[in-house]
């Protein structure tokens, strides 16, 4: 009865009703698209460190797990490796630098990241080859740099960065192709790391590697032994460095929770609009039916039937807005171009979806109770 | 108290009181009635006599503070709200003044919505409450809107939903106020007419005497106490006549 109630009112005032859908849907696509832009944003900055094959990040001490202030010497590594429960430990160099064309133009900016090769840090290789020797003008690129430059395995690319002031340009050998690696919302390219230590920006660039020093390093436990035990171990053992989980050292980069917090309370900012719009909706509308639901009660429709009629119509309203929202969110996020930092993870907006579908219900409580309220002796014009 | 044996509608000094701080209003006062199966009743009086709130009690809207009110030998004071809504479902049949029906129903679907609320709607039920609308003259307008009808089809269409589950009780309140005079004298004979073949019990609250022309009982209220009851169609015709 509740049902066939909600269906007919709809139905008869279907202009209405769609209309109101699609405010549901304008909420629901622009949740969907913070949500996105959230989960983008903050894969453009992790998405290296989230996907590395170490357990642990040691930074140097005192530099609030940043890695581009981080300083780690080799001799250091060598007492990081020593630590009981270490099983591999790997230097990471971290900086940037500019793909060009053979004139000179910027084709792309990426992050240059310095690992060793087998060694924890260095990227899976998904076609082409890994390097055979640990320094060499070879590089492994990410999917993002071939996505977004047309990049292959087997071409040459130039690579720009900034030496004492000057630019100075390198040829390097694309000899591998990795999955997406973005660090510091930048698509990644990997060398060995003295290359790193060669072509990475700097003062004065170096005659030979006498004392080489890498900003982080990425160790992996032995199997069996516990993260924390190892990384209070090192803690405690290696004088001057701070080890961190993995999340944390993402977490920690610079800027990264500011930006999910601002991107957070706008999504949340925009479900709260969605509770008082959807809210307000329903009951302006229930102010408009009082007498008729006094009516409706006078002959004998029960609490139940007529609160359930609201509840029913606010779920149908906010579900097909929310779905028309989904697909006009899909249809536009097909046209969006690789290089905008959106990536609608399954979780994410299933969790986005679910919470819109709750608000409706949540928005409409109030209505709810007015329906309930409504006195069936209105119809008489009396009121008890 | 029992009730009478036969009546359908029986109240004993039934009260109905409204206190404001010391102050103590007594709406209907000291009421005693009995209407039997097939009897067309006006319940008139000036605005504010009480007719409405002694209607809102016999449709177990209200509850009354002193006496006792059965309908079907049903103590109307001893039910709770739960009993109640039902008790309206399926004994009572209503028409009010005004917005009496779904505006977002037909004609047919708003007849029909008494046999939804009832669990009674099957394809016989459907085809009794076209051939209730057809009998009023409504046969072109079944898959109206509401608000496609004049007053008047409006009232008839409440007068099929207030009959089409066979309720023990029909009341009205003012139906006839939102319509001319021609109209209204159409509504009232319909209503008259099938209240007596359908052998109910009837309650027409107004308070335009003229109304009264096809009723087959007057009971007077004023200031919460009935002041006359007039059941001889001299006496009531002699009454109008005053009017």
């Amino acid at each position: 009865m509740a049902l066939y109630l909600s269906f007919k009112e709809i139905w008869r005032n279907k202009g209405r009703f769609f209309l109101f859908s699609l405010v549901i849907a304008l909420i629901t696509t622009l949740v969907l698209f913070i949500a996105a832009l959230s989960e983008g944003l903050a894969q453009a900055n992790r998405q290296y460190l989230e996907k590395l094959n170490a357990e642990l990040l040691i930074f140097q001490k005192n530099v609030e797990l940043s890695p581009s202030t981080s300083r780690i010497d080799f001799t250091k590594m060598n007492d990081i490796r020593r630590v009981e429960g270490v099983e591999q430990v790997g230097p990471l160099g971290f900086s940037n630098g500019t793909i060009v064309d053979p004139q000179g133009n910027k084709v792309l900016d990426v992050s240059l990241i310095g690992v060793e090769a087998n060694k924890p840090g260095a990227p899976p290789i998904l076609s082409g080859r890994d390097w055979t020797i640990d320094r060499g003008s070879e590089t492994v690129i990410d999917a993002n740099v071939a996505n977004r430059s047309g990049i292959k395995v087997g071409d040459a690319i130039r690579l720009k960065t900034i030496q004492d002031s000057k630019e100075q340009f390198y040829n390097l050998q694309v000899i591998g192709l990795t999955d997406g690696r973005e660090y510091m919302f930048q698509p990644s390219i990997f060398v060995p790391y003295r290359t790193w230590d060669q072509i990475r920006p700097q003062g004065v660039v170096p005659a030979q590697l006498v004392n080489a020093v890498s900003n982080v390093v990425a160790v992996k436990i032995k199997p069996g032994e516990n993260m924390n035990t190892v990384k209070g171990r090192i803690d405690s053992q290696v004088q001057n460095v701070e080890a961190a989980d993995i999340k944390t050292a993402y977490e920690s980069l610079p800027g990264y929770k500011a930006q999910q917090s601002t991107l957070n309370t706008q999504k949340t900012f925009t479900l709260l609009i969605g509770v008082l719009v959807i809210g307000g909706f329903f009951q302006i509308q229930m102010l408009q039916k009082i007498p008729q639901i006094g009516v409706l009660k006078a002959i004998g429709a029960s609490n139940k039937t007529v609160g359930l009629a609201v509840v029913s119509q606010i779920i149908i309203i906010t579900t097909f807005g929310v779905l028309l929202g989904s697909l006009a969110t899909f249809a536009l996020s097909i046209g969006i171009p690789s290089s905008v930092p959106v990536v609608f993870s399954g979780s994410q907006v299933t969790v986005s979806i679910l919470t819109l579908l709750l608000i409706g219900p949540l928005g409409g409580l109030v209505s709810v109770r007015a329906a309930v309220r409504v006195e069936p002796l209105l119809a008489l014009g009396l009121s008890s | 108290m029992a009730s009478v044996i036969g009546s359908v509608i029986e109240t004993h000094s039934i009260s109905k009181i409204y206190r404001t701080g010391n102050t103590e209003v007594r709406a209907v006062d000291d009421v005693s009635i009995t209407i039997n199966a097939g009897d067309f009743v006006g319940l008139v009086g000036p605005s504010g006599s009480g007719k409405t709130t002694m209607l809102a009690m016999l449709a177990a809207l209200l509850t009354p503070s002193e006496g006792q009110a059965f309908i079907d030998n049903q103590d109307l004071g001893k039910m709770n709200e739960k009993e109640r809504v039902r008790f309206r479902r399926e004994k009572i049949g209503f028409t009010f003044q005004s917005n009496n029906l779904v505006p977002y129903l037909t004609v047919l679907e708003n007849v029909e919505l008494m046999l939804r609320l009832n669990n009674r709607y099957d394809s016989a039920g459907r085809g009794q409450a076209t051939e209730l609308l057809c009998r009023l003259g409504l046969e072109d307008r079944l898959h109206n809107m509401p608000n496609q009808l004049s007053g008047g089809e409006r009232q008839r269409v409440s007068i099929a939903r207030s009959l089409i589950h066979e309720p023990s009780v029909v009341l009205a309140d003012e139906p006839t106020a939102n319509l001319d005079t021609e109209r209204a004298y159409q509504v009232t004979k319909i209503y008259a007419d099938l209240i007596h073949e359908k052998n109910k019990a009837g309650i027409m609250v107004t308070h335009d005497l003229r109304m009264c022309k096809y009723v087959d009982k007057i009971i007077q209220i004023e200031d919460g106490r009935v002041v006359s009851s007039l059941d001889s169609p001299a006496e009531i015709e002699a009454l109008i006549a005053r009017a």
